[in-house]
């Protein structure tokens, strides 16, 4: 190993220069996280049922449609469960024709239960839609929110799937987290619904509203007293349009009462839907719903051709805006809610930084005056390997694009007081072996081959628990984790390769050396 | 040459039984302080909840902010003096509000108490039950999946006693530092679980160095000399490197304490009662457990025999 001296600087030469390479420049190429820049941290959880529930409505709205237009009586057709369809002929009679078309229309159920003498079956969606279902309800979900955010404009967000419906964003360096958190929950279900005129909404609250309509409310805020008011509103169950087929959705003043409202286009098929829908109920009030909420309820006066509508409500600017941002970026297909956050502000992120590095100084400072008087020269080769180990971890942070969080500033600090341990289990190798007896070239040599293999059995150790705590972690702990088992394994080059090649190149060619400092 | 330990010889072995009713005895005091605040106290990691750390722009009294609260109601909430008295923590309990309107609430309460000034939400942390309870589950495995491959890799490399007692060990460092946690009144959250699965890692390194030298002695063996006399001289051949590396390492960890911030305060606490308990256990438990198993063996193998040539 002796003899191959010029090889060992290059390689050692060949590491620093890469290193360098790769973190020039360190504030761009250390990537830090949200609990050091400040930003919000979201784990979303999608209710796929949701969306399951509402495929199986769609499909049982389309069966019955189905059967009727074939001539065949339904009376009842009703979501039982999360997947589940009962259908209740008119007569037994018509059970063939309705096995038949149910066949067809129904695919992707099976048929769980079938009692021919009353007319009545249950379908069951197939296990493998629902999941095609769920999957997509997610990674739609995934694409919206994208949008949503894109939209919102946040420099370099994330936004993952965890695990099977859970949704991880990461935005770092928001400002008002609470908007933030606003337009991404939302589920902008936007739909276009008819008053019932019939019945009014205060006897429909007492009787149970007729089948067919439900009971939806408008919520008014009182400018003055800020105190709320819920009117509710008689609607049809069936939305008319929904948000679907919007093309596109804009925030605009009102020139009488300068309040924001925003102005949705619907494409041709939505506007052929509300031109259809405006001129067969005019006089009656169509209520805008979203998210179930009634916005409000103008009265159709007129047959309206174009596919424009207008979104009103006593909305502030902000809220116009990320409402047309919703509206443009399409419905989350299933509710999401907030499982987990996370928010920093930046001026916290600020002081933890700043903490952070007067730890890591202050630690490194202590280690290294301590190694340098205990083990003199030795000790100063140790420091510097200490030095090349530190350069080397943020280099491969950098490399890896890996995030430096607190607690991975800690697992910083905490890398320094352990990463000079494999030097002092070498140096105090060395003393034995001198003490024993052997010349200084003999008491390095063996030093460093005897220790060498506890050095390994304890980097193995402790990456086995940073391993552990990696597959574990959540955010800022994975980071802990990452610059621990950085930091280790890098000390095997630093403290064991390079701290060797010095030793050689210091106590080379004294063949008659009598003392070490060490 | 400065040295800590020139030719030790302190009968660590002998002493063994004082080291257990320490240990012992502190751990008893930590497990009675738990069971009197009912349980260890956790984190909103693990039980849910939100957390708002909030920075006044003067200093404010703990009832002024509780007063503040209260006119919203929304359950017992803990409040706690975060550094200064212009900083605290607000620790509220799950609702079936969303932490959106939690977080939206609290800060209209205090903003609309006159005396104590203007504020700003430094940091929100919400964690849902069910997070919360995943969490639980995986800090449970996480813990023993590290003590599964500490033990597969000591008694491969060495041999199944020696890893079992490493475990044992482990087990009584990770007790000594929840003890301690719940003396000094500390929450468990996942930080403190990172500290404790790096003390579990760390803490057997010097176990390792020590049943490498009793290994290493093994074959160069004296006449007459016992397996405790044995263990108790690799310990003090190995004791100078065992007390500098926690030294070296202790000096991190005492720093992160005192200067690496409030938020990592109790992580660095638990990183550092790990690194002074993990050289006493391998002072004063590892070996020692091995010794008394194998004399508790011996004994039980003598009285077997006895038995034997009686009948």
């Amino acid at each position: 190993m002796r003899r191959q001296l010029g090889a060992r600087i290059a390689l050692v030469a060949v590491v620093i220069a890469v290193s360098i390479w790769y973190l020039y420049p360190p504030a761009k190429t250390i990537n830090l996280g949200l609990d050091l820049q400040g930003g919000i941290h979201l784990v979303l959880g999608v209710d796929v049922d949701k969306a399951i529930e509402a495929q199986v409505e769609r499909a049982g709205d389309t069966a019955k449609a189905e059967l009727e237009k074939r001539g065949i009586g339904v009376t009842r057709v009703e979501r039982r469960g999360t997947s589940e369809l009962v259908l209740q002929l008119g007569s037994p009679q018509s059970w063939d024709a309705a096995v038949k078309t149910t066949d067809e229309v129904l695919a992707t159920f099976d048929r769980k239960e079938a009692d021919q003498a009353a007319g009545r079956m249950v379908l069951a969606l197939k296990a493998s839609e629902a999941k095609h279902i769920r999957d997509l309800a997610v990674r739609q979900g995934l694409e919206t929110i994208r949008n949503r955010i894109d939209q919102f404009g946040v420099a370099e967000p994330s936004i993952q799937q965890q695990g099977e419906n859970r949704i991880l964003v990461q935005l770092p360096g928001v400002q008002d987290p609470a908007r933030a958190k606003a337009l991404i929950g939302k589920t902008a279900l936007l739909e276009f619904k008819l008053v019932d005129e019939r019945t009014d909404a205060e006897t429909a609250l007492r009787t149970g509203p007729p089948p067919g309509t439900e009971v939806l409310y408008q919520r008014r805020v009182d400018k003055q007293t800020r105190e709320e008011k819920k009117v509710p509103f008689l609607v049809q169950k069936k939305a008319a349009i929904t948000g679907r087929d919007v093309t596109t959705a804009r925030v605009s003043i009102d020139q009488n009462t300068s309040e924001p409202y925003v102005s949705v286009d619907f494409n041709a098929s939505g506007a052929r839907a509300f031109a259809e829908v405006t001129d067969v109920n005019v006089g009656k009030r169509l209520a805008i719903v979203l998210d179930g909420n009634v916005h409000s309820a103008p009265q159709i006066r007129e047959r309206i051709p174009s596919g424009r509508a207008q979104i009103t409500g006593g909305f502030s600017t902000d809220e116009a805006t990320d409402l047309a941002i919703v509206l443009r970026a399409g419905a989350l297909p299933a509710p999401v809610q907030v499982l987990e956050e996370r928010t920093v502000g930046p001026s916290l992120g600020a002081d933890s930084i700043r903490q952070g590095m007067v730890a890591i100084f202050a630690s490194t400072a202590l280690v290294f005056l301590f190694m340098l008087i205990y083990y003199r020269l030795s000790g100063l080769i140790a420091d510097v390997a200490l030095g090349l180990n530190l350069l080397l971890l943020m280099a491969t942070m950098a490399g890896f694009h890996a995030t430096l969080t607190l607690p991975g500033i800690a697992g910083i600090a905490l890398t320094i007081g352990m990463a000079v341990d494999t030097n002092i289990l070498i140096f105090e190798r060395i003393r034995e072996e001198l003490r024993g007896g052997k010349t200084v070239r003999g008491a390095i040599d063996a030093g460093f081959s005897r220790a060498f293999k506890t050095v390994i059995d304890t980097h193995v150790t402790v990456l086995v628990s940073g391993l552990i705590l990696f597959q574990f972690g959540t955010g800022p702990v994975k980071g802990f984790a990452v610059t621990l088992m950085i930091g280790i394994a890098v000390s095997l080059f630093t403290a064991v390769f390079f701290t060797r090649l010095l030793f050689d190149l210091i106590y080379m060619g004294q063949r008659k050396r009598e003392t070490l400092s060490i | 040459m400065i040295e800590l330990f020139r030719d030790s010889n302190f009968d660590f072995i002998g002493r063994r039984r004082w080291a257990y009713v320490i240990s012992i005895l502190f751990i008893l005091a930590g497990l009675g302080s738990m069971v009197a605040k009912g349980g260890l106290r956790y984190g909103i990691d693990f039980s849910g909840g939100t957390l708002i750390q909030v920075r006044f722009e003067k200093a404010v009294s703990v009832d002024r902010i509780r007063h503040a609260l209260e006119t919203v109601q929304m359950g017992e909430s803990v409040i706690q003096e975060f550094g200064d008295t212009r900083e605290y923590l607000l620790r509220l309990p799950l609702a079936a509000l969303s932490s959106e309107e939690v977080t939206r609430r609290t800060q209209e309460a205090l903003s609309k108490d006159p005396e104590l000034g203007k504020h700003e939400v430094r940091r929100v942390e919400f964690v849902g039950p069910q997070v919360g309870k995943d969490l639980q589950v995986q800090a449970i495995y996480a813990v023993l999946w590290s003590m599964a491959g500490i033990l597969a890799y000591i008694a491969i490399r060495f041999d199944l006693m020696g890893g079992l007692a490493s475990v044992a060990a482990i087990v009584h460092d990770v007790l000594i530092c929840l003890s301690a946690m719940s003396l000094t009144n500390r929450e468990m959250s996942l930080a403190i679980l990172a500290a404790l699965l790096t003390i579990i890692g760390y803490s057997v390194n010097d176990t390792i160095v020590a049943y490498d030298r009793v290994r290493e002695n093994r074959a160069k063996k004296r006449r007459g000399e016992t397996f405790a006399t044995q263990i108790n001289n690799a310990i003090n051949q190995t004791l100078s490197r065992t007390v500098l590396t926690a030294l070296t390492v202790f000096f991190s960890t005492a720093v992160l304490y005192f200067f690496g911030g409030k938020v990592l305060e109790d992580m660095a606490f638990v990183l550092t009662i790990g690194v002074v308990t993990g050289t006493f256990s391998t002072i004063y438990i590892a070996g020692s457990l091995i010794v008394d198993w194998s004399n508790w063996r011996e004994r039980w193998v003598a009285k077997r025999k006895k038995a034997v040539a009686k009948a």
